[in-house]
């Protein structure tokens, strides 16, 4: 099933992490097994954000010698983040197997993304100026709690309820996806791609990375490759509504955007808020209600519709 | 049943059974039953467990810290103790409220309900002032519900009686599968609305998404404003005088009635062409196609 949500502020920063803590845990009975956040705070000119994975979760429980390993990984990240000219300005643990690092960099940034990436065992959730991509197994209080995203401030913000099905219960199959290696971009869905296996060949012929089976990375991928082609968003959300088949509703989130587009048939569920100050959306009123109890005036999208909105 | 016990039932022919229940074949679609009502046979229209409820008893409960369990089950326990009028306050957006009532009550929501609200219902008169999630009044039976804002997709999922009023939009398959009642939509209505109706009708006072009444069996859907497309087998049907003047009512009842009247509205009926309505076997079929 799956439940997704948006918010984003016009003009103004907000405490988007609680806000999306509340809109997600509002949203628990939609997926209960994982959950993650696309947070969009202030831009630090020249500094670089990036969240890594360095094991999953349930490697914690399984893995002899995974804490040697784990280090093992991270020494070979700043190795190779130092080898690419990278000055990590901060490094921090938010779990024993999520790392957050502030870097500086003017190099090549796909090429120092692959070359981390081709550690076993690592994998970049994000990279950009403002997004902070946290996801991790749990329901979206214990998520926060642990990365302590109560506190983060932003204009923008995406998040996921994830009820796997079909792909396994992991961080890398959690939402959101980043549009690897497109800058702050991320991507979550609620639906089915039926033509996601031919479209993954094509994106793969051209050149993108998939790091899991979950269909939903293709979207990620799509975007990021209409994005690197000049093809601004809401064109990319329109491409994507005639060239991708399926049920599927999806929200994209940019640097100061947020966009969603709904299949042909309407058949995914996205309740929509619009005012001056704000604009919330999720799979279910219930969530918006979680940060707007007063009464509002809500409606559903309707098929093929596609809106993108500022910060 | 009045007069037929149990065991002459189950000697009959299903025939039989359908006349001595108070049921006919319906000879239009031959597919559908209806009941034919008489007042004397009242006993055949209402549940023996439904309470009797008295109108001008009124209560109010605060919803803001209620689950949906809860809050139905106090609603039963106030419907059994004869309230007839329940006010329900701050329900914000929760789901499967006000689901399976089975007898006459004044129920209003003074707020917006989530998804599968007023489900499986049979008699009350329901007045939402918010908006509703998806699946409002599934399987309705009888009774009035109006929503004074939208209403998401699968709205009227098949409803089998009553009229069931969004004086906003609503989203797609707004009436997949209808077997019955009235449908009012003051607004837009979303894709494939009336999709496998096969009784019943609804009003669009706006516009109506692609595929309208995409393989309905029967029904009408009657549109004001713009189709973007029609569905598989649903074609424009004959607009009469006395449809325009059922129309008339019926919006007006509501306060849904354009100001110029209803003459511009377009009304749509199934085809009949496909494959349902030959007599045609399986195997027939390889032969000719």
């Amino acid at each position: 099933m799956c439940g997704i949500a948006g918010i984003i502020h016009r003009g103004k920063s907000s405490n988007v992490g609680s806000e999306m803590t509340a809109m997600l845990q509002a949203l628990k009975h939609r997926g209960p097994d994982s959950t993650g956040f696309a947070i969009y705070g202030e831009t630090k000119p020249g500094d670089f954000l990036m969240r890594i994975k360095v094991a999953e979760k349930e490697d914690m429980d399984k893995g002899h010698g995974i804490l040697d390993r784990i280090k093992e990984r991270i020494s070979e990240v700043d190795k190779r983040l130092r080898a690419h000219d990278a000055t990590i300005k901060e490094s921090e643990n938010a779990t024993a197997y999520a790392l957050r690092y502030v870097i500086s960099h003017d190099g090549n940034i796909k090429e120092m993304a692959q070359h981390l990436e081709e550690i076993d065992g690592v994998e970049i959730l994000s990279l950009g100026n403002r997004l902070e991509l946290i996801k991790d197994l749990g329901d979206a209080a214990a998520v926060s709690e642990a990365y302590g995203l109560g506190s983060y401030e932003g204009t923008h913000a995406i998040g996921h309820a994830r009820m796997a099905t079909e792909s396994d219960v992991d961080i890398r199959s959690a939402h959101p996806y980043w549009a690897f290696p497109y800058n702050d971009v991320s991507v979550v869905h609620n639906g089915q791609i039926t033509n996601y296996w031919s479209m993954r060949r094509e994106m793969e012929r051209r050149g993108h990375r998939f790091t899991s089976d979950c269909d939903s990375e293709l979207l990620a991928v799509f975007t990021a490759h209409n994005l690197a082609h000049g093809v601004s968003l809401e064109e990319s959300l329109r491409r994507s509504v005639q060239e991708i088949d399926g049920v599927f509703t999806y929200l994209v989130a940019t640097e100061n955007q947020l966009g969603m587009a709904k299949d042909a048939m309407a058949a995914k569920p996205l309740v929509l808020y619009e005012s001056d100050e704000l604009i919330a959306m999720a799979s279910e009123e219930v969530a918006i209600r979680a940060i707007l109890p007063q009464e509002i005036d809500t409606h559903d999208p309707y098929d093929e519709e596609v809106r993108v909105w500022q910060a | 049943m009045a007069g037929v016990s149990d065991s002459q039932l189950k000697k009959m022919t299903q025939e039989e059974r359908v006349k001595a229940l108070g049921m006919a074949t319906e000879q239009l679609s031959g597919r559908s039953l209806f009941i034919e009502f008489n007042a004397d046979e009242e006993d055949r229209f209402t549940y023996p467990w439904a309470p009797e409820v008295d109108f001008n008893k009124r209560i109010e409960i605060n919803a803001d810290n209620m689950a949906s369990t809860a809050l139905n089950e106090k609603m039963r326990e106030l419907m059994t103790e004869g309230y007839g009028s329940i006010v329900i306050k701050n329900p914000r957006g929760k789901h499967s409220l006000g689901v399976g009532i089975l007898n006459r009550l004044n129920l209003i929501f003074e707020g917006s309900l989530g998804y599968f609200a007023v489900g499986l219902i049979d008699g009350p008169n329901v007045r939402i002032k918010g908006r509703v999630g998806w699946s409002c009044a599934e399987n309705m039976m009888s009774g009035t519900v109006v929503i004074e804002k939208n209403a998401g997709s699968t709205f009227g999922a098949a409803l089998r009686g009553g009229d069931l009023v969004c004086g906003g939009s609503v989203g797609s398959r707004t009436g997949i599968d209808m077997k019955g009642g009235t449908i009012i939509v003051g607004g837009d209505a979303g894709a494939l609305t009336g999709f496998m109706m096969q009784r019943g009708r609804v009003i669009i006072c706006g516009n109506a998404g692609k595929n309208l009444g995409d393989s309905m069996y029967d029904g009408t859907i009657y549109v004001g404003g713009e189709i973007r497309s029609l569905g598989v087998d649903a074609v424009p049907g004959e607009f009469t005088d006395l449809e325009r003047s059922w129309l008339s009512r019926k919006l007006r009842q509501f306060e849904l009635l354009p100001e110029k009247g209803v003459d511009h509205f377009t009304k749509i009926i199934a085809g009949k062409q496909l494959w349902n309505y030959d007599n045609l076997e399986p195997t027939e079929k390889k032969l000719i196609l």
